[in-house]
């Protein structure tokens, strides 16, 4: 397994494995995306107390999840990257980024929509709601600096640091609904003590949150596979690979 | 893996720097405890612990049994409470649909001679997500 792990830091082995996995992943995140959306529109009761409109969670809770998730993954290769300097984590820190950023942007708008109809607003300065604002201006920030110089390269070791900086913003969102009085909700899922929710209805959401995995751990390889076919495209290796051949 | 003393030396510095600025974010927090508080307690405005002359939100459970509507206006009164002290409200407008008695809210406004007088009702709904035939 760790001999594995360590081959998959090679970027010719990395490039050959990453692209079936991508694909796998993709159908696998449509095989449960399908039954997903259909729990999440109609296989699951109505919410005695918001009725409909609850529905929402099945976007909302995956999105904003994978946000916080993908940063947490993002800084595991920040560290790797700055140890090891392997042109493989610095590709895969960058990968992360957009897809990330995409995701607390969705996280955000469901956020509001749901907001208004049930809270009566669609924005508040809470803890909650600030701190993931904050991540998406984060995200937008480090991918400025990956785009700072055309030599990506260059760009690397500033990136690496300033998204471990920025990992102090992760728990601070996970936990100031506990912290601090917020008009967010607590912790349905992952709290101590009863039941929070319906089974069926959890069942549908990590079913909705396996589907939003997949997808964005098949969207990060395949853009963290051609990032590096770039970055090493003047290497032997690139040059033997028959998809990236030049007529 | 770790053996080749630059990369131990790399970690270190990662580690330190992941530290200084855990250490420095928690500070900061702490400075500024007070501003992140989205509302305040009935008890802890009672107490004098909400900052007083100007707006701010408090928020608790609708009491049971407290609100009223005057007929033929939007004018609503009732009292917020947090189970240990009540703080009589009153507001004039739309409230959101989750906004009943015996659910929490979030009201901005200013206390007057005793009596919140709200500008904006905000309801907060909890972490419970059931079935209608399943809700106690």
């Amino acid at each position: 397994m760790l001999t594995f792990l360590k081959q998959l830091g090679s970027p010719p082995r990395f490039f050959k494995v990453s692209g079936p996995l991508s694909r796998g992943l993709t159908i696998a995140a449509a095989l449960l995306g399908i039954p997903g959306l259909w729990l999440a529109l109609a296989g699951t009761p109505t919410d005695a107390q918001q009725g409909e409109v609850y529905r929402i969670i099945y976007l909302h809770v995956p999105a904003a999840w994978m946000s916080m998730f993908l940063y947490s993954v993002a800084t595991g290769y920040a560290v790797l990257y700055w140890i090891w300097r392997s042109p493989v984590s610095a590709v895969m820190m960058r990968a992360l980024l957009p897809t990330g950023a995409w995701m607390t942007l969705v996280a955000l708008v469901t956020g509001s929509l749901w907001g208004k109809p049930t809270w009566g607003t669609y924005w508040v300065w809470d803890a909650r709601l600030t701190s993931e604002l904050m991540l998406l201006f984060i995200y937008l920030g480090l991918m400025a600096l990956a785009h700072l110089v055309e030599d990506e390269t260059k760009t690397d070791r500033a990136l690496a640091l300033f998204t471990v900086v920025g990992m102090v913003n992760i728990p601070l969102i996970y936990f100031s609904v506990v912290f601090w009085n917020t008009l967010h909700q607590g912790m349905s899922i992952g709290a101590p003590g009863a039941a929070r929710m319906a089974p069926e209805m959890k069942i549908a959401l990590l079913v909705c949150t396996f589907a939003v995995w997949f997808a964005c751990a098949a969207i990060a390889l395949a853009r963290g596979r051609w990032l590096l076919a770039m970055r090493e495209a003047r290497s032997r290796w690139v040059r033997e690979v028959p998809e990236l051949a030049t007529p | 893996m770790m053996k080749s003393p630059t990369r131990r030396r790399r970690l270190l510095w990662i580690a330190a720097i992941a530290l200084a600025v855990s250490g420095t974010a928690w500070g900061v927090i702490r400075a500024f405890n007070d501003n992140m508080v989205f509302f305040y307690t009935p008890s802890q405005l009672l107490a004098g612990e909400a900052p007083g002359g100007r707006s701010l939100r408090i928020g608790g459970m609708v009491e049971a049994g407290s609100l009223e509507r005057e007929a033929g206006t939007l004018t609503i009164r009732f009292r917020i409470t947090d189970q240990q002290h009540t703080v009589p409200v009153t507001y004039t407008g739309v409230t959101p649909d989750l906004f009943k008695e015996g659910k929490g809210a979030v009201a901005q406004g200013e206390l007057r001679n005793g009596v919140f007088v709200a500008s904006e009702i905000l309801a907060k709904h909890d972490e419970n997500y059931m079935p209608p035939k399943l809700k106690n």
